[in-house]
C-alpha cells in the first residue's frame, strides 16, 4: 500500500534586536547564566512588560514577505502555564489577533515549485533554559533568554516530504537571513521547528491523526524525526493500530522519537489578552513603505547575477544562498572586474580556507576591497593560485588588519618570471645531493619529490610550486651538466 | 488640645516650611502613634524607621513643594526598595524588592519620609481588610468593626492618626470603601493617571494607586506628587496634568451633578441614603444643579467585575510559584507537587477562591461564555457612563449600601461582601475617577461616605466638588474629633 506523508510545521524565529521584547536587557547569545537579566524579564511582582518597538518592525517585515494579512490592531495575549523556565507562568504571545495570517510561501524541491500556505505568525517572548546539573542532581534556571523576541510561523500541513521541510526551512531562513531580523543560527536555538506529522492512504481526503514533535533543532534532526515519524505511523497502521494524537519529543543521538504526552493531557493556556499592554495600531502607510523597502532577495538576486556577471545558474544560486556571500561577491566583482573568479574563489576555496582556519564564514571578517585586489593579482598573474590561497588564509586570519598591498611588500614573492633565480637555487640543490640525482638516474624519480623540496625550503615556500617543478624537471634531464 | 497629627498634611507641610515643626518632629510623632494605638487598630505590617531616617538625612535635595517634610504611609503593595513588601500574605512575607515602585520615587524626590507599611486584604483581595496574613485590621471608630478593605490599612492609619496621610490602592472599591468607613477622605483617579510600576498587580485592567488622607485638599496635593506619565507602564496615560492643589476653586455653580435611582433603592441602608442625599442638596445649596439619571448597567456590574478581576488575578498571581523568590513548600517530591504545595500553603482561602473562579472564566470553552461576555458587558457601561457625561459633571451616590460591618461578619457570606462593591466597582469597570468623602454618620455611629463619579480626565473637576463640601462642612472634621 502505498502511504503519503502530511506535514504541518510550527516555526519558532528569535528576531535579532538588541534588547529583548519587554525590557531592555540584552539579547546577546553566550552571556553568564542570568546575566542578562532585570525584575522585569524575571517576572517580579509589580513589573509590568513594554513593548520594544524595533520587534514590531521585524515582525511586520517577515509578514510582509510571507505575504500575510496584516490587522488593523495586533493584541498581545497571556498563554498560562507553569514551568520553572517561565518566571511569569505566562507567556505574552499572540492568539486572538496574530500580526499576519493567510500567508504563502514559494519553495522549491527537487525542482518542483509548491506554495506552502501560513496559517498565521504571531510575536512572543521566548522562555529561558533549564541546566540540569548531573554532579549535585540540582535543576538551574537561567534566565537570559527569557524575553528575547520570537515570531512563530504556523503552517498548513501543506508539505509532504521531509526534503520540502528543509526547503522551506531554508527559505525562511533565507528571508530573515536577507532582511536582517534574525540570524537563524539553529545551533544558537535561533531557529527552533515543531514538526506535526500525520500520514494517510495516497488519494485519501481525510488527514490522519497527527502528533507533534516538539523543539527540534537543526535540519538534520528535523530530516530524521519526521522520516521516524512517519514510518512508525505507518508500521502502526499497517499492523492494524491507531495512531494517538500526541506530543513527542526527539532524541537525535539515539535517532529515537519518544512520547511526550497525550492529549488527554493536554494543557489548557487559558489566554485571554494582557491587560498590561495595549493593542498596537499598525499604520497602512507603514506596511507600504517596509514592503517597498525589501531587500532583493536571493531567488531575484541570482536571476540578476546570472544575467549582470554571468555566473552559471550553480554559481549564482551558491553565492546568493547566503546575503553576505552575496553582497561580498558583487562588492568585490565590481571592484576587479573578474566576477566569475570571484564566485569561484567564493565557492571553491574560501570554504576550504575557512575550514582550515576553523573560522566559521559568518565570524569572518573579510573586506570585499582587500579582497578584489587579491584577486586581481591573481588574475594579471602577479600571483599564482598557491600563494593567492596564502595571502586569502592571512586575510580572513587578520580580519581588518589585513592590508594586501603590504602584504606582498613584505612577502616578496618569486613568481614564475624570475625564473633565472629559481634555475640557480635548482642547480645548488643539485650539487648539494649527488646522491639523490644520481637515484633518479638510476630510475628512481620519486626523489624528484625531496629535491622540490629543498628548492621551496630555500625560499621559504615563496615560490610557484610549478615553476619549480618545471625547471628542476628541465635541470634533472639535463643530468645537471651545465 | 491638639496635637501635631490631629493636622493636615498640609498644613504639617506648611508648618515644617515656616520652621514651626521639623519633619523628623512630625515623622518621630507618626512613630510613637504607631507604637501606642497599632497594637488595638492592626494598620501596620511594617514601620520603616531606617528608610524614613535615609530620607530625612537628605531632605535639603527633594525638590520643595507643599508636602515636603511630610511623612505618608504606604499600602504594602507597594514596592519600596530595601523594604519588604507582602502584600498581607505568607506567600511574600520576606519579599524584599530591589526596585521602587514608581510613585515611591516620586514620593522620594518630593521629600515625603516613608514612615511603614500598611496593612491590607491579601493581595488586595477582599473588602474587609480581614483576609491578611498579618491579622485583620480594626475600624478605629469601632475596634469590633472592620475598617474596610482592601485599603483598610491606610483608612484606619489616617482615621486613627497613626498616618498623617496614605498611598492605597483600589481596584473595585479598594480606596473609596474604607475611606467612608472609617470617615476619611480618599480619592481613585482616573485609569493611567498614576503609574501602576512597582505596584504588585491584582487585576491590572483595574488596579490604580490613589491617595487617602484626612480631606480632598491633602488628596490633591498628594495627586500633584504622584500623578505623571511613565514609559514603564504602558498603560499610563500621556496627559498634561495640572496641579490638583491649585485647581481647588471651592465654586460648584453651574455644575450639573447626576443623582442616579439605582443607587438609592433597595438594600442600601436608610441612614445611608439620608446622608448621600443631604451631601447632594448641600450642592444644590452651593449653585449645582442636581439631575436624576438612571445607570441601567447597574444589575449587571459585580458578575462583570468579578470575571474580569478574577481572570487577570489568576494569571497575575500564577509568577508565585516557590521558584524565583517568595514562600515555597519543603517535602515536595516534583515541581508539579512545588507549584501546589507552595500555592496551596502560600495563599489564603479568598485568594485561592479568586485565583481558581478566574482560572475558571477562563478555560477552554468557558471563554466566550464569561471573560468574553464581561468584556462586551464592560464596553457598554463604558458607553453608557459616556452617555450620562454629556449631561452632568459628576455623579454622586453611596460609596457602599451600609456602614462598617462587624468583624467576622462578611467571612461568613463572601457573597454579600462581594455584592457591597456595587457602587464602587462600575468606576473601576470604566476607568474612572471617584471620590469618597464623609458626609455623616449613621445611628450606630459609624461613618457615612459620600462617592462622586467623574468623566475620565475629569479628575480635577472632581477634586474640586470635593473641597467645595468639604469647605462648606464639618463632616470631615467631626468625624475625625477635629471639631
Amino acid at each position: 500500500m502505498e502511504w503519503e506523508t502530511v506535514i504541518g510545521l510550527e516555526v519558532h524565529i528569535e528576531l535579532a534586536t538588541e534588547s529583548k521584547i519587554f525590557c531592555s536587557c540584552s539579547t546577546a547569545f553566550g552571556a553568564k547564566p542570568n546575566e542578562h537579566c532585570c525584575p522585569v524579564c524575571m517576572g517580579f511582582p509589580g513589573t509590568l512588560p513594554v513593548f520594544n518597538k524595533k520587534v514590531l518592525e521585524f515582525a511586520l517585515k517577515a509578514a510582509i514577505a510571507l505575504n500575510c494579512e496584516i490587522p488593523k490592531y495586533t493584541v498581545f495575549d497571556r498563554k498560562n502555564y507553569f514551568y520553572p523556565d517561565l518566571p511569569k507562568a505566562y507567556q505574552i504571545s499572540q492568539l486572538y489577533s496574530p500580526i499576519g495570517t493567510n500567508g504563502r510561501v514559494d519553495i522549491e524541491a527537487d525542482g518542483v515549485v509548491k506554495t506552502i500556505r501560513i496559517h498565521e505568525m504571531h510575536m512572543e517572548e521566548d522562555a529561558g533554559k533549564l541546566i540540569h546539573s548531573d554532579i549535585d542532581n540540582v535543576t538551574y534556571p537561567d534566565y537570559n533568554r527569557c524575553g528575547v523576541p520570537l515570531i512563530e510561523i504556523v503552517s498548513e500541513p501543506d508539505f509532504r516530504s521531509a526534503k520540502e521541510v528543509v526547503a522551506y526551512l531554508e527559505k525562511l531562513k533565507m528571508l530573515c537571513e536577507y532582511m536582517g531580523i534574525s540570524s537563524c543560527k539553529m545551533q544558537e536555538g535561533r531557529m527552533r521547528a515543531d514538526v506535526n506529522v500525520s500520514v494517510r492512504k495516497k488519494g485519501d481526503k481525510q488527514f490522519g491523526t497527527r502528533t507533534e514533535t516538539k523543539n527540534l533543532n537543526s535540519f538534520r534532526a528535523i530530516e530524521h524525526a519526521i522520516e521516524y515519524e512517519s514510518e512508525r505511523q505507518i508500521d502502526i497502521l499497517e499492523k492494524g493500530g491507531v495512531v494517538h494524537q500526541e506530543t513527542r519529543r526527539w532524541d537525535d543521538e539515539k535517532r529515537v522519537g519518544s512520547s511526550m504526552r497525550s492529549k488527554e493531557n493536554a494543557q489548557d493556556y487559558r489566554y485571554f489578552p494582557d491587560p498590561d499592554l495595549l493593542p498596537i495600531e499598525i499604520d497602512r502607510d507603514r506596511i507600504e513603505a517596509l514592503r517597498a523597502g525589501l531587500p532583493e532577495f536571493a531567488q531575484e538576486k541570482k536571476a540578476r547575477f546570472i544575467a549582470e556577471y554571468g555566473l552559471s545558474d550553480y554559481t549564482s544560486s551558491r553565492v546568493t544562498a547566503d546575503i553576505r556571500l552575496a553582497t561580498l561577491f558583487e562588492d568585490a566583482a565590481k571592484a576587479c572586474g573578474a566576477p566569475r573568479t570571484v564566485a569561484n574563489w567564493l565557492i571553491e576555496i574560501m570554504p576550504k580556507v575557512l575550514d582550515d582556519l576553523g573560522v566559521a564564514f559568518e565570524n569572518a571578517t573579510i573586506d570585499a576591497g582587500q579582497f578584489a585586489k587579491l584577486l586581481s593579482s591573481v588574475e594579471s598573474k602577479k600571483l599564482n593560485k598557491n600563494m593567492g590561497v596564502k595571502a586569502l588564509e592571512q586575510l580572513i586570519a587578520q580580519g581588518e588588519k589585513f592590508d594586501f598591498d603590504r602584504y606582498l611588500e613584505d612577502n616578496a614573492v618569486v613568481m614564475e618570471g624570475d625564473e633565472d633565480k629559481i634555475r640557480e637555487v635548482v642547480r645548488r640543490v643539485l650539487t648539494e645531493n649527488p646522491k639523490a640525482v644520481a637515484e633518479y638516474g638510476q630510475g628512481k624519480t620519486k626523489v624528484m619529490g625531496f629535491l622540490v623540496g629543498q628548492v621551496m625550503r630555500a625560499f621559504f615556500g615563496k615560490v610557484d610550486h610549478d615553476a619549480v617543478n618545471r625547471v628542476m624537471l628541465e635541470e634533472l634531464q639535463t643530468g645537471g651538466q651545465k | 488640645m491638639m496635637g501635631l497629627l490631629d493636622h493636615t498634611a498640609l498644613e504639617l507641610g506648611a508648618m515644617i516650611a515656616r520652621g514651626e515643626t521639623t519633619s523628623a518632629e512630625v515623622t518621630d510623632a507618626v512613630f510613637a502613634a504607631i507604637a501606642a494605638k497599632d497594637k488595638d487598630i492592626n494598620a501596620y505590617i511594617g514601620v520603616s524607621k531606617e528608610l524614613a531616617a535615609v530620607q530625612l538625612a537628605a531632605l535639603d535635595k527633594a525638590a520643595d513643594g507643599p508636602l515636603k517634610g511630610v511623612p505618608i504611609s504606604i499600602k504594602d503593595n507597594i514596592c519600596t526598595n530595601g523594604v519588604k513588601t507582602t502584600c498581607a500574605s505568607a506567600m511574600l512575607a520576606d519579599f524584599v524588592p530591589p526596585y521602587d515602585a514608581a510613585v515611591i520615587e516620586k514620593i522620594k524626590a518630593a521629600g515625603l519620609p516613608v514612615a511603614g507599611k500598611l496593612n491590607m486584604d491579601e493581595f488586595a483581595m477582599g473588602s474587609t481588610s480581614e483576609t491578611s496574613h498579618f491579622g485583620a485590621v480594626k475600624n478605629p471608630h469601632d475596634l469590633t468593626r472592620v475598617p474596610g478593605g482592601s485599603s483598610g490599612g491606610a483608612a484606619a492609619a489616617v482615621a486613627a492618626g497613626e498616618a498623617v496621610c496614605a498611598l492605597g490602592s483600589d481596584t473595585g472599591g479598594s480606596i473609596r470603601q474604607p475611606a467612608s468607613y472609617c470617615g476619611v477622605t480618599g480619592f481613585k483617579p482616573t485609569y493611567g493617571y498614576v503609574s501602576r510600576y512597582g505596584l504588585v498587580a491584582y487585576a491590572s485592567s483595574l488596579d490604580q494607586i490613589g491617595p487617602v488622607a484626612k480631606d480632598v485638599a491633602d488628596c490633591a496635593a498628594i495627586m500633584d506628587v504622584i500623578a505623571g506619565h511613565d514609559g514603564r507602564d504602558s498603560t499610563s496615560l500621556r496627559v498634561k496634568h495640572p496641579s490638583y492643589l491649585a485647581s481647588l476653586t471651592g465654586d460648584v455653580k453651574g455644575r450639573t451633578i447626576g443623582v442616579p435611582e439605582e443607587c438609592f433603592g433597595d438594600g442600601v441602608d436608610e441612614d445611608v441614603k439620608r446622608a448621600v442625599l443631604d451631601c447632594a442638596k448641600t450642592y444644590e445649596s452651593l449653585g449645582a444643579k442636581l439631575l436624576p439619571v438612571k445607570l441601567d448597567f447597574m444589575q449587571s456590574v459585580i458578575p462583570t467585575y468579578y470575571i474580569i478581576a478574577t481572570a487577570e488575578a489568576s494569571s497575575n498571581l500564577s509568577r508565585y510559584d516557590g521558584v524565583k523568590y517568595g514562600f515555597r513548600a519543603d517535602k515536595v517530591n516534583s515541581i508539579d507537587d512545588l507549584y501546589a504545595e507552595s500555592r496551596s500553603q502560600g495563599f489564603g482561602d479568598e485568594v485561592k477562591t479568586r485565583i481558581l473562579l478566574g482560572a475558571f472564566v477562563l478555560s477552554s470553552g468557558y471563554y466566550d461564555a464569561y471573560y468574553k461576555k464581561a468584556k462586551n458587558v464592560q464596553r457598554r457601561i463604558i458607553a453608557e457612563f459616556g452617555e450620562v457625561f454629556k449631561r452632568c459633571d459628576a455623579l454622586i451616590c453611596p460609596v457602599a449600601p451600609s456602614t462598617a460591618p462587624k468583624l467576622g461578619e462578611s467571612l461568613c457570606d463572601s457573597m454579600s461582601m462581594y455584592l457591597s462593591d456595587i457602587f464602587t466597582v462600575p468606576v473601576n469597570l470604566a476607568g474612572l475617577p471617584g471620590l469618597s468623602i464623609p458626609c455623616g454618620t449613621a445611628k450606630n455611629g459609624m461613618p457615612i461616605g459620600a462617592q462622586l463619579i467623574g468623566a475620565r480626565g475629569a479628575d480635577a473637576t472632581l477634586l474640586d466638588l470635593g473641597f467645595a463640601y468639604q469647605r462648606a462642612t464639618d463632616h470631615h472634621r467631626v468625624i475625625a474629633g477635629r471639631a
